[in-house]
């Protein structure tokens, strides 16, 4: 459904961020992007919906190319697209509801949104939303009046409502607790099943991501350096995406339950 | 910050080496002969017959300045609403004219760096350094004396002020949240209208409340040069020497700032 191919981002002060990358993600799929920091993680995700501009290679979205695209149709091409951040991203000054439904602004026109007269199925659609992340009972208040948690759920709601094919998960847990984190993935990746999204999560948590994901791709330098199950992340393979480190603790989660499900 | 071994290797530090303590002290030299230099041209240059003149000068004054005539009052309550109105209309009229200079000028929203934002600046500067007493003598040349005038010189000198607290405020807006909608496919006015400007309210307000703030004073002395307010009634009474009349408004001009100081308190207070 998504295909990148030889995506390359060079960054005017001459740092090559991609150096091009190959991928391709097919419907349905939720993968976890690894890697250290500045390996290009956040720069990948922000090529795909043209946030950040790519400087070559074609980025296919159901056999369109994005890269190509012209401001009218780019607008058009990113409802397609959810996006959650690290930081939430949520406007701080506006309600709940007005984050929720601002993920609606590429389908309704200038004035209808500046003057909040959403279409009512935008608002039900809302609603259910808040409903499922459980936020119902906030969604009259101001968003920065809620918890990292909370405003997380909010950003996943803004992004499930432009009803997309994909979403583009940035560091969704990396200002949250342990706990919150995994809620969180859990909700996104439960999300991404219910409505048969696709979704890319950049995350540094490599214990978070064996966990919920079914597939892990591992960046380093700009260049995918590992591509396969969650099981096959040993140690080798992160010393070679994150460079020279005792690995044991990280994996030895995984390796103590397959040694326990093995001894019963 | 040298350290310096003596004979003994006890190793001592000082703040300056001797060098720079030299050159610190001739500096100060210089600073108070030049200090002495300057009082002597001064004070060649003054009368100071007329100085020494000045209490006895200030007590005459004060004598015949009080009491002030406060039946004078009667005629003063039109001069000081139209002093409010000059502060208020033209700080309206600033504003509108301010928030397109704002953006225009905002390295993160102007439409080009290289053309509209010198443009934008060269707008603030040149109305900011302009003070509103000179900007009322140009307008008064050009549409004749009278409140107008006065509104519209209130209005160019504030637009600097008020666009350049404003585009400092743009520039200091999160990008994540701009980013944030910017994602969702949201056009370029949506943007702005959801990702920017709720971020930029708080400050906007508050520019606002404070320029009108500083309005009500400015447009006090706008009359001293004929552009409408309580000024014109405060230049009549100076040229006649009705001391009664100018303490009287002097008086009118305290209440009326510290009202205004007041209110913007208030609602800076309540904004914040």
């Amino acid at each position: 459904m998504l295909r990148l191919n030889k995506l390359v981002k060079t960054y005017k002060t001459g740092d090559q961020a991609l150096k091009s990358i190959d991928l391709e993600v097919p419907k349905g799929q939720v993968l976890a992007l690894i890697g250290p920091s500045g390996a290009g993680k956040s720069t990948l995700i922000r090529c795909i919906n043209r946030l950040v501009e790519p400087t070559g290679g074609s980025i296919l979205l159901d056999d369109v190319d994005l890269s190509k695209l012209g401001s009218g149709a780019l607008r058009k091409a990113r409802r397609e697209m959810g996006m959650i951040f690290q930081e939430y991203a949520l406007v701080e000054r506006l309600t709940v509801m007005e984050n929720v439904l601002s993920g609606r602004l590429g389908y309704v026109g200038f004035w209808r949104s500046f003057l909040r007269k959403y279409p009512q199925p935008d608002v039900d659609e809302a609603f259910r939303l808040l409903d499922r992340v459980g936020l119902l009972h906030m969604a009259d208040k101001r968003a920065d009046e809620l918890s990292g948690g909370q405003r997380q759920r909010v950003g996943i709601c803004r992004a499930l409502i432009q009803n997309p094919k994909l979403l583009l998960v940035d560091e969704p847990t990396a200002s949250l607790d342990p706990k919150t984190s995994r809620q969180i993935m859990r909700l996104i990746t439960e999300l991404c099943q219910e409505r048969g999204l696709a979704a890319i999560i950049n995350i540094h948590d490599v214990a978070l991501a064996q966990m919920f994901v079914p597939r892990v791709v591992g960046l380093r330098f700009g260049e995918i350096v590992y591509d396969g199950l969650p099981t096959g992340l040993t140690s080798d393979k992160l010393t070679e995406i994150y460079g020279e480190e005792d690995w044991e603790a990280t994996i030895a989660k995984v390796d103590e339950e397959d040694e326990i499900e093995a001894a019963e | 910050m040298p350290v310096l071994e003596d004979v003994n290797g006890v190793r001592e530090w000082r703040r300056r080496t001797t060098g720079q303590s030299l050159i610190r002290w001739f500096g100060w030299l210089i600073g108070v002969a030049v200090f002495v230099v300057c009082w002597q041209r001064i004070s060649d240059s003054t009368t100071w017959f007329f100085v020494w003149d000045a209490p006895r000068i200030a007590e005459d004054i004060w004598t015949r300045a009080t009491p002030p005539r406060w039946e004078y009052i009667t005629q003063l309550g039109r001069p000081i609403w139209d002093t409010f109105n000059i502060a208020t209309l033209g700080t309206i009229i600033a504003l509108f004219l301010a928030v397109p200079v704002a953006f225009l000028a905002a390295r993160n929203t102007t439409p080009s760096a290289l053309f509209v934002r010198p443009v934008a600046l060269l707008i603030i500067v040149a109305t900011r350094s302009i003070n509103s007493l000179i900007w009322a003598l140009l307008l008064i040349a050009i549409i004749g004396p009278g409140v107008f005038a006065g509104v519209v010189a209130i209005a160019i000198r504030s637009i600097g002020f008020c666009a350049k607290l404003l585009y400092e405020a743009i520039e200091e807006i999160d990008a994540a949240q701009v980013e944030a909608i910017t994602a969702t496919g949201a056009s370029r006015w949506q943007v702005m209208a959801y990702g920017i400007v709720p971020q930029i309210m708080p400050a906007f307000a508050g520019i606002a409340v404070f320029r009108w703030d500083i309005n009500i004073r400015e447009s006090t002395v706008l009359g001293l040069v004929g552009a409408g307010g309580i000024g014109l009634q405060l230049s009549a009474s100076l040229n006649v020497l009705a001391w009664p009349q100018v303490s009287l408004i002097l008086i009118v001009i305290l209440v009326a700032v510290v009202l205004g100081e007041w209110v913007s308190a208030k609602v800076r207070g309540a904004i914040i």
